[in-house]
C-alpha cells in the first residue's frame, strides 16, 4: 500500500514509462512504482489514487489497470484543468507523486455466480476496466457478462484497440454505442441506455456496475429497474470534489458519506435518496 | 411468402404485442415483405411518409446532411425497431433520410392505408397510436439524453 | 496536603492561581489562556494572571458581541471568545511537507510541523465536548491526522466551569454544559464573594492532580463546595435558547426539500464566519506550492468553509452553487449527517455561530423552524385529505 498510515498526506514518486493517447484529451499513462514497492501497486478494482504533478498540485484518479498485475500502475486521464493538464503532457521519465490506493471497490467477489452487466459512458469505462479484466481473468466463476458502452462520438472511444479484442471473446456480449457519428461510422448511433433493453443477462440474477456522468448513470438506473435488476445488486461510482482522499477535508461528502471511503463505489439503495436530492 | 406466415411474423413482433385478432389481420392485409440492399436508400427527408418498417435483420441509419457537418447519423436502429413514425402524424413527410447499413430484411405496413382505416375504425385507431406513443416516448427520453451531451468534451466543451 | 486522587477538589485564592499557570508553564507546555485583543476574547500566550480578561464580560445575541466591563473582577467572567482550542489543535495554516524537485523527480524532506506541548487555561465545557467531537474525526478512523494527534496527545486543560449563560448559549439543551464533566485535567469554578475571591478546582486526572501539588491550595470545604454548586446551577437556568434535538437526524433528513432553506438563503450572505468560529468545523483545503526555481515545493493545508463558491467544484461547476444548498449542508452536516458519520452530534451548544453570523441567523431558531414548518404541511396535507366528496 502505498500510503503511510502515519502520514497519509506524502504521495510516493513513481515514474511515467508510456504515454498513450486515447482521444484528443484523454491520455493512458503507465507508471512504475518505486523500487521500495517490491509487489508493486496493489489495488481493488473501482479504487482511485491521488496523482500529484510536484509544486503544480494533485487529482483524483480512478486506477484503470489490471489488479493482477501490479507491477505497472496504470490511469486514463482526462485533461479538465491545471493539474491534468500536466498529468497528460509529462515528458520522457517524468515523476509524478501517487497517494493510494483509496476507496470502496466493484463487488466482483459478491456477483460471483451472478451474471455481470457492467453499463459505461465516456471516461466512465476506464474506473470499470480494471472490474472487466478481473472478471475475464476469472471468468468461469461468473455467468453472463456483457459490457455495455457508450461514448460521445467514435473519435471518443477509448481503448480502441481493445474494444475490438472483447468484442471478440465468445464468452462476452460487448454492445457499443455513440450519441453521434458521421455517415462513415457502421456501429450503433444512440444514447448507451438503448443497449440495456437488448442485453442478455437475467436480471433476477445479475450485478450491474454502473459508471459515467450522473445524469447518464440516473437514465441507466432507471432501464436497469425497468428491466427488473433490484438496486441492491446494483452499483455505481460517484465523483466529487476531494483534497485529501483520506475523510479529513470534508470537501467529498455525499449526504453522510465521505465518497473518498464510502465510496466512490456505492451500492445504489444505500444512497437511493441522497442521488434523487439536487444539490446536495 | 404466405399470408400465415406474415401474420405469425406480424404477431410475435413486440410492436404488436397484445393486438387482438381481428386487428391482426387487418395489419397483415396492409403488410408485405421488403429487402434492401447494402447502402439503399429507403426514404429520403420530404418525401411524402406513407409506409412504415418492422425490421426483422439488419441495420439502418437515420441520417441527416447539413452544410458544415456533411451527413450525420443521429440514429442507428437493428433487429426487431420500429422505423418511423412520420406517416401516423402531420403532414405525412419524412423529417430524415433512412439508409440501409447492411441487407435489409423488413416488413412494410402501408401507413396510408392504415390512417384511412383508423378514420373509420377508432378502435383500430386507438390501438395504433397507442403503441406508437410508446415508441415516440422512448425516443423522446433518448433524445433528450443525446441532447444533454453529457460526455462534454469536444469544441463545444464549456469550459 | 495529601495529593488529591480524581474528583478530589480543592481551594486556590484568586492569587494562587498565577502559581497554576506557573506550575504549568515550568514543565514545558506553551500556556494559552482568554485574553483581550481587538475588543474580543482570544486565546494566546498567557504567562501572569494579568494576561487573563479580569473585570471583562461579554455581551452576545444574533449578531452581536462586545465586551463590557463588569463590576467585579472575575478572571473567567465572559462566556465565550470567537476562537478556542481549535485555533491550536486544528491550526487554520499549516504545512503538512516540504519536498526537493528537480532532475524529474522529487523527494519530500521534512514532514508536518511539529509543536511544542499545548496547555490551554479556561475551556468552557462546551469546547471541551468539540474537542471531544473532533478527537472523533481525526482520531477514529483509518488513518488519523498527525497534526491534530500530535498537538492533542500532550495538551494540558484547565476547565473553567460557566459563572454566567452567554448571551447565545444553549448547551444545556444540547447537553453539553455548563459544567465540564470529561476531559480535563483540572476544572475550575470562579467564586466572588464580598470579601473573597477563589476557585474551587476538580482533579480531573493523574496528571492534573501532580500539577495541583506543586501549587498551593486547601482541600475544598463543604461550603465551598455548595457555592461552586449554585454558581453552576444558577448558569444553567440561564440559558436564552434552547435546541431541541428530539429525533433531529431523522427530522432533518425528511426535509431536504423544506421551504425554510429557501427563507435561511434569502439572508444568508455565505460569508463563513459560522464555520470560522465553530469549534467543531473541521474542512479543509490543500496547496501546493513551489518556488521560483521550481527546486522547492510544498504541500500546505487551510481551514476552508463548505460556504465557499468552489468548495463543491467538480470539472464544469459547483454541486452546490446556491446559497440554499450550501447553507442546509452545512446545518446537516452539524445537525444530521455528522450522527452518522461520527456518532455525535456536531453541534456542542456554544451559540458562537449566532453571535458572529452578520446576519443573526440562528442554528436553534432554524432548526425549530423546519421542525414547525414540517408539522404544519403535514397537518394541512391530512386536513386536505379529510375533506368531504
Amino acid at each position: 500500500m502505498m500510503v503511510s498510515l502515519s502520514d497519509p498526506m506524502a504521495p510516493s514518486p513513481f515514474r511515467v514509462q508510456r504515454v498513450r493517447k486515447e482521444t484528443y484529451d484523454t491520455f493512458t499513462l503507465e507508471l512504475d512504482p518505486p523500487h521500495s514497492a517490491a509487489n508493486g501497486f496493489s489495488f481493488a478494482p473501482g479504487q482511485f489514487n491521488m496523482v500529484y504533478v510536484p509544486g503544480v498540485g494533485e487529482a483524483p484518479i480512478s486506477i484503470s489497470g489490471d489488479p493482477d498485475k501490479p507491477q505497472t500502475l496504470i490511469h486514463t486521464v482526462r485533461s479538465v484543468g491545471t493539474v491534468t493538464q500536466k498529468i497528460c503532457a509529462p515528458g520522457p521519465g517524468t515523476v509524478l507523486g501517487v497517494r493510494g490506493p483509496f476507496g470502496s471497490s466493484w463487488p466482483v467477489e459478491e456477483a460471483v455466480g451472478s451474471d455481470v452487466v457492467i453499463v459505461c459512458g465516456g471516461i466512465g469505462l476506464a474506473p470499470l476496466r480494471p472490474a472487466l479484466y478481473y472478471l475475464m481473468a476469472h471468468r468461469e466463476k461468473y455467468g453472463r457478462v456483457v459490457l455495455l458502452y457508450g461514448a460521445r462520438t467514435p473519435e471518443d472511444l477509448l481503448y480502441k484497440d481493445e474494444l475490438p479484442k472483447w468484442r471478440g471473446h465468445f464468452d462476452l456480449q460487448v454492445e457499443v454505442t455513440v450519441d453521434s457519428a458521421s455517415s462513415g461510422w457502421r456501429g450503433n448511433v444512440d444514447v448507451v441506455t438503448t443497449l440495456i433493453p437488448g442485453a442478455r443477462f437475467d436480471p433476477e440474477s445479475t450485478v450491474a456496475m454502473v459508471c459515467g456522468p450522473e445524469v447518464m448513470m440516473r437514465f441507466t438506473l432507471i432501464e436497469l429497474e425497468r428491466r427488473g435488476v433490484p438496486a441492491e445488486n446494483t452499483f455505481i461510482s460517484m465523483e466529487r470534489n476531494m483534497k485529501c482522499a483520506v475523510g479529513f477535508c470534508g470537501h467529498c461528502q455525499f449526504g453522510p458519506t465521505f465518497i473518498c471511503k464510502d465510496g466512490p463505489v456505492f451500492r445504489f439503495d444505500k444512497i437511493q435518496p441522497i442521488f434523487a436530492t439536487r444539490e446536495i | 411468402m404466405a399470408a400465415e406466415s406474415l401474420e405469425r411474423i406480424l404477431g410475435e413482433h413486440p410492436f404488436f404485442g397484445g393486438m387482438q385478432e381481428p386487428y391482426l389481420q387487418l395489419f397483415v392485409d396492409c403488410a408485405s415483405n421488403v429487402r434492401f440492399g447494402a447502402g439503399e436508400v429507403i426514404f429520403r427527408v420530404g418525401e411524402e411518409a406513407n409506409t412504415f418498417y418492422l425490421i426483422r435483420h439488419g441495420r439502418v441509419a437515420l441520417e441527416t446532411s447539413a452544410p458544415e457537418r456533411g451527413s450525420a447519423v443521429i440514429q442507428t436502429l437493428g433487429d426487431g425497431d420500429v422505423l418511423g413514425w412520420s406517416w401516423l402524424v402531420a403532414p405525412f413527410r419524412w423529417r430524415f433520410d433512412a439508409r440501409a447499413m447492411d441487407p435489409v430484411r423488413a416488413i412494410a405496413l402501408d401507413g396510408r392505408c392504415l390512417r384511412g382505416r383508423s378514420e373509420e375504425d377508432h378502435d383500430l385507431g386507438y390501438e395504433l397510436m397507442k403503441r406508437c406513443a410508446q415508441v415516440m416516448e422512448q425516443r423522446l427520453q433518448a433524445t433528450r439524453l443525446q441532447l444533454l451531451d453529457v460526455y462534454g468534451g469536444g469544441v463545444r466543451s464549456k469550459r | 496536603m495529601r495529593k488529591l486522587s480524581q474528583g478530589g477538589l480543592a481551594v486556590l485564592e484568586r492569587d494562587q492561581l498565577q502559581w497554576l499557570l506557573q506550575a504549568v508553564g515550568n514543565r514545558g507546555y506553551q500556556v494559552l489562556g482568554p485574553t483581550v485583543r481587538d475588543r474580543a476574547v482570544v486565546f494566546d500566550d498567557v504567562t501572569s494572571l494579568s494576561d487573563l480578561p479580569a473585570g471583562w464580560t461579554d455581551e452576545q445575541d444574533g449578531g452581536t458581541y462586545r465586551l463590557k466591563k463588569r463590576a467585579d473582577g472575575a478572571l473567567f467572567g465572559y462566556a465565550s471568545g470567537p476562537t478556542a482550542a481549535k485555533k491550536f489543535l486544528h491550526p487554520s495554516v499549516v504545512r503538512l511537507w516540504r519536498a526537493k524537485a528537480g532532475g524529474n523527480s522529487f523527494h519530500i524532506e521534512e514532514g508536518p510541523e511539529g509543536s511544542t506541548k499545548l496547555a490551554f487555561i479556561g475551556v468552557r465545557s462546551c469546547d471541551l465536548h468539540a474537542i471531544a467531537v473532533q478527537d472523533k474525526v481525526f482520531l477514529n478512523g483509518k488513518y488519523s491526522d498527525p497534526i491534530y494527534k500530535a498537538r492533542r496527545e500532550d495538551a494540558f486543560v484547565v476547565a473553567v466551569n460557566c459563572g454566567q449563560a452567554g448571551g447565545t448559549c444553549f448547551c444545556v439543551s444540547m447537553n453539553t454544559g455548563p459544567k465540564a464533566t470529561f476531559g480535563f485535567d483540572l476544572a475550575l469554578t470562579e467564586v466572588l464573594e464580598d470579601e473573597r475571591h477563589y476557585f474551587v478546582m476538580e482533579v480531573g486526572t493523574r496528571l492534573g492532580a501532580e500539577v495541583l501539588d506543586q501549587v498551593p491550595h486547601k482541600a475544598a470545604s463543604a461550603e465551598e463546595k455548595a457555592a461552586a454548586e449554585r454558581i453552576v446551577a444558577r448558569t444553567a437556568g440561564q440559558m436564552g435558547r434552547t435546541m431541541d434535538t428530539k429525533d433531529i437526524k431523522e427530522l432533518l433528513y425528511r426535509n431536504y426539500e423544506n421551504p425554510r432553506w429557501e427563507d435561511v438563503a434569502k439572508r444568508c450572505l455565505t460569508c463563513g464566519n459560522c464555520t470560522m468560529v465553530c469549534p467543531t468545523c473541521f474542512c479543509t483545503t490543500v496547496e501546493d506550492v513551489t518556488d521560483l526555481t521550481g527546486e522547492h515545493v510544498e504541500r500546505w493545508r487551510k481551514l476552508d468553509s463548505c460556504f465557499t463558491m468552489d468548495f463543491s467544484y467538480i470539472h464544469g461547476g459547483s454541486v452546490r452553487s446556491s446559497t440554499r444548498a450550501r447553507y442546509r449542508q452545512w446545518m446537516t452536516h452539524k445537525l444530521a449527517t455528522w450522527i452518522d458519520q461520527f456518532g455525535t452530534l456536531g453541534c456542542v451548544g456554544c451559540g458562537r455561530c449566532i453571535a458572529w453570523c452578520p446576519v443573526a441567523i440562528d442554528i436553534t431558531e432554524e432548526a425549530g423552524a423546519i421542525r414547525r414548518i414540517e408539522k404544519e404541511l403535514t397537518e394541512r396535507r391530512t386536513t386536505h385529505g379529510r375533506r368531504k366528496p
